[in-house]
Order: structure tokens, then C-alpha cells, then sequence
């Protein structure tokens, strides 16, 4: 199964429960109070998700690591290598 | 064994690791990162050999590739030139018919992969027996430099989408920096038909998808030190194309 049938088959089952208990179709009498609830459950669920995802990446760009560290390393490396090559004769 | 620790613990090894390198105009970097490997693969005590697939680069760095060949011997370095540019892919492919280790390296050639981190995915793979290991820029020590805001984000927002979508099991999907069996890298490569950056990603979607075990090691990305580095509208839509392309059909 692709991953965009997975995403339709989740998408389709989570549909299919939401319209069973939004509008009754099985007939369960179920309590006025689980149809007003699972009503407006789609935009809350899109919404939370949203906030979700700008959080998360929000988070990680802001803690994204910096490696000062490593880009001064590699420079007294490059200069080290650079002497060396031209000691072995290397003509750059 | 005390001794022998010291100077080269691991030359006993039965395992051979080839690194591939495919350039286009890097004869600049070229002697650096040969430098480096050959710095690090000493230290270790690794067996090992470099592969240079060079595209036919106009500024001769195939030129500069067979210097270091006289320098390091022809059997460390060995050149693998194809005469103009043609796909990552191939290029694998071209170089790992002629690779004699059993595992394989690849990582990019402009410095922003730095060699000290290969006997941490060494050390990586032996500790779980693997099947790739995976650099990442985004776990634990992992990081980068040189990226402004923008570069942050759009790295940052294009692997939580991917990560969404695909669920692949790593988490860097378009670092380049990883380490094969030779066989898995064999199968994967044939698979894959994606350009770019998404050939990275699609290699790691397909060996989740054939259960091959995947490591990962925190590795730092310094940006390319000479030469431009190129994040643009077009690869942005490329990016998005092959996404989409994979969340149909893998």
C-alpha cells in the first residue's frame, strides 16, 4: 500500500466514524451532546495540527545547532592540508 | 593486541570501505577531502580505497585527481571519469562496479562533509549491523553552518512535511553522507529514479520499504567553503515534485 492510500484509507475511516456520529445515520440515539461535539471535530483536529506543525518547526529552526566549532576546525585543517599537498608536490 | 591499538586498531579488519566522490568542478576542494580521508582512514586504521567519478569538470579537476593518484598510489585513488554530467545515480553506479570494498561511502566532495565522522559511522554500523547508516544534521550533536533563517526554515518546514507524509524511519532524508553494504546500496541504486535532492530521500524511502535497518550519526554540515551553494525557486518545486511523486508511489 502507497502512503497515499494509507492517507486515504485513515482519512476515509476518521470520515466515516465523524458522519456516523454527526448526523446519526446507524439510528443509535446517541446524546445530543456527542453530535455538538463531534461536529465541529474536523476544524479542531486541522487546526491543532496546524499549530502543532508551526510549533515543531518553529522549535527546530530556533535550537537548529550552529557548529561554530566545526567550520573553524575545518579551516586550520584546509590550511594544514593545503601546506602539506604542496610539500608532496601537488601543484594546485 | 595493546600495542597494535595504539597504532592502527583496526587493520585486521576483514572490511573494506570505499568512498565514492563525484565531482563537477571541485578541484579546489578535491585535495582537501582526499586529505582528510586519508587523515582519518590512517588514524583508524581502516581499510579503504577513493573512487573519484569526475563529469568531465571544465576547470581540470580530473587533473588534480591524477596527482593525488601519484601522491597516495593507485591503489587508494582510483578514477572513475565519465566524459559530461550525467545523474547522481549513474554515477554510483558507475563507480561501485569497479569498487572492491564491501562497504560504500558516499558524501559529497565540496568539504561540507566532514571526514572525521566516519569511524563514528564505522563504529555505528558493527554496533547494530545495519544496513546504511545515515548522517543526520538534525539529531543530537548534528547541526550546520553558514545557513541563514531562511535556509533554516525551509530545511527545517520541507523535512517536518516529508517526515509527515512518508514516516521513513530517519531523519535526515536529503543528507547525503551515509554508509552502505555494498549489496543494499547494489539494490537500492536500481530503484531509484529521482534527481537531486530527492534522490537522497528516495533512497532512504526505499530501503524502509524493503526493511533494510538504518543508523544514524549526528553529523555537522558546513556549507560549501568555496563555491556557491544553491537553494533556489527551482529546486524548491523539484523538492515538492519528488515528494509527491514518492507519497504516491512508494
Amino acid at each position: 500500500m502507497t502512503k497515499l492510500l494509507e492517507w486515504l484509507f485513515g482519512v476515509s475511516l476518521v470520515g466515516a466514524v465523524w458522519a456516523l456520529v454527526s448526523f446519526d445515520l446507524l439510528d443509535l440515539s446517541l446524546p445530543q451532546t456527542y453530535r455538538e461535539v463531534a461536529w465541529p471535530m474536523p476544524l479542531y483536529l486541522l487546526v491543532s495540527f496546524g499549530c502543532y506543525s508551526l510549533a515543531t518547526v518553529g522549535y527546530r529552526v530556533a535550537t537548529f545547532n550552529d557548529c561554530e566549532e566545526a567550520a573553524k576546525e575545518l579551516q586550520g585543517q584546509i590550511k594544514e592540508a593545503k601546506e602539506d599537498l604542496r610539500r608532496r608536490g601537488l601543484k594546485m | 593486541m595493546a600495542s597494535r591499538k595504539t597504532s592502527h586498531p583496526n587493520r585486521d579488519s576483514e572490511d573494506k570501505y570505499s568512498i565514492l566522490l563525484p565531482t563537477y568542478n571541485e578541484r579546489e576542494n578535491l585535495p582537501l577531502i582526499v586529505w582528510l580521508l586519508v587523515k582519518y582512514f590512517g588514524e583508524s586504521g581502516y581499510n579503504y580505497e577513493i573512487i573519484v567519478i569526475d563529469d568531465g569538470s571544465p576547470d581540470g579537476t580530473l587533473e588534480v585527481a591524477e596527482q593525488l593518484q601519484k601522491i597516495y598510489g593507485e591503489d587508494k585513488i582510483l578514477l572513475r571519469p565519465r566524459a559530461k554530467k550525467l545523474g547522481l545515480g549513474t554515477a554510483y553506479i558507475h563507480g561501485m562496479k569497479h569498487a572492491t570494498g564491501n562497504f560504500i561511502f558516499i558524501m559529497d566532495a565540496d568539504l561540507s562533509h566532514h571526514p572525521k565522522f566516519i569511524p563514528e559511522f564505522i563504529e555505528k554500523q558493527k554496533e547494530g549491523n545495519y544496513d546504511l547508516v545515515s548522517g543526520t544534521r538534525y539529531q543530537g550533536s548534528g547541526g550546520v553552518y553558514g545557513w541563514d533563517l531562511r535556509r533554516k526554515l525551509i530545511s527545517r518546514g520541507a523535512n517536518f512535511l516529508s517526515q509527515v507524509l512518508l514516516r521513513p524511519g530517519a531523519s535526515d532524508l536529503t543528507g547525503s553522507f551515509r554508509l552502505y553494504k555494498k549489496a543494499v546500496l547494489d539494490s537500492l541504486v536500481e530503484r531509484c529514479v529521482s534527481k537531486g535532492y530527492v534522490f537522497q530521500m528516495e533512497m532512504i524511502v526505499r530501503a524502509r520499504q524493503l526493511n533494510y535497518t538504518i543508523g544514524e550519526v549526528p553529523i555537522s554540515f558546513v556549507d560549501r567553503v568555496y563555491g556557491e551553494s544553491k537553494l533556489g525557486g527551482n529546486e524548491i518545486v523539484s523538492f515538492v515534485k519528488g515528494l509527491i511523486t514518492l507519497f504516491a508511489t512508494t
